[in-house]
């Protein structure tokens, strides 16, 4: 897989007030992201052909990837695949980059998915209302110490157009 | 082909009463938004002025003032010489109640293809908003350098 292919289909940019080392903890610990990310942990074996898994409230393994490029605490980039039956097949895979800089005293957060095709709004629709939900509880669990627990269901359209593709989300 | 247009999301414990609160005062915008005073009456078809450091660096029109849900208004920048020949586009600020939190919806659309004025705005919504989250939910604001942004020219 060469990530030259990948386009970015998703930016996302946040800024949190913590430290660079409590921003990259906080996405590769799953003691934090079980909090921001309905309960999901991210387990990842932090070096470049590392595992990286998110594994579901339930124990199953949701999303499972491999850690592509790791420079602690500036960059992090995974293959993030949803384990949906063909959808890795029919989509290709779905590359997730996170860069962390330092913007003052605070930390400016970018989120990049990206493809190495192009994918219809109907797909991306998951991706767009998914990431501003699990940064923004985030970054609430950063600077205050609660995540905020936002109630989220994948959008219709998007279920509607894997449905059509013959990728089960079950 | 995508729409020249900028969209962000973002959820905020609050509610939806305090966030057009702020969104509106210069009380709270000066806080969150690098200093920025917004002045307007906010009645649909007034003026808004963006004022920084007593300098009006974007100008604007109330379009709709759906107080708490909705906000719009055009904005036409004013001050830097590459962007302010841009034609004006729109601003629109959509509250909505999320389970216990707020989910704030800021699109920032009618932009001539190639427009730099987007790449700028793309650059500062982020900031703008991730500071208005704090300020909400800490009481206390991000101090962030507008040269952190990556804004060309803008330093």
């Amino acid at each position: 897989m060469n990530i030259k292919n990948f386009k970015p289909a998703i930016v996302y940019t946040i800024y949190i007030a913590a430290t660079p080392e409590k921003v990259w903890q906080a996405l590769t610990a799953a003691e934090f992201s079980r909090q921001y990310f309905s309960g999901f942990a991210i387990e990842a074996d932090l070096k470049v052909g590392g595992a990286f898994i998110a594994r579901a409230p339930d124990g199953s393994v949701h999303i499972s990837g491999e850690v592509i490029e790791c420079d602690p605490p500036s960059k992090l980039t995974v293959t993030w695949n949803v384990n949906w039956p063909a959808l890795v097949e029919k989509l290709g895979p779905t590359l997730v980059t996170y860069e962390i800089e330092q913007a003052g005293e605070v930390v400016k957060l970018t989120m990049l998915q990206s493809h190495d095709r192009d994918i219809s709004d109907d797909i991306l629709s998951g991706g767009r209302a998914g990431w501003p939900a699990i940064l923004s509880s985030l970054k609430s669990l950063l600077e205050t110490g609660q995540a905020l627990a936002i109630k989220m269901a994948p959008p219709e359209r998007m279920l509607a157009a894997l449905k059509e593709m013959g990728i089960g989300t079950l | 082909m995508s729409k020249p247009e900028f969209v962000y999301v973002t959820y905020i414990e609050t509610t939806p009463e305090k966030l057009w609160q702020a969104l509106t005062s210069s009380e709270f915008s000066k806080r969150y938004w690098f200093g920025t005073e917004l002045k307007s009456d906010w009645k649909v078809g007034s003026p808004l002025d963006l004022v920084m450091n007593g300098t009006t660096t974007d100008t604007g029109e109330i379009l709709e003032a759906d107080r708490p849900r909705r906000l719009s208004y055009t904005f036409k920048h004013e001050t830097n010489e590459a962007y302010r020949n841009e034609k004006a586009s729109k601003v629109v600020f959509n509250i909505e109640q999320h389970g216990k939190f707020v989910k704030l919806t800021l699109s920032h659309e009618g932009f001539a293809e190639g427009s730099k004025l987007l790449d700028g705005i793309s650059k500062g919504w982020p900031a703008i908003m991730s500071s208005l989250k704090s300020l909400l939910e800490s009481g206390t604001a991000l101090e962030i350098p507008v040269s952190a942004l990556g804004i060309e020219g803008v330093s």
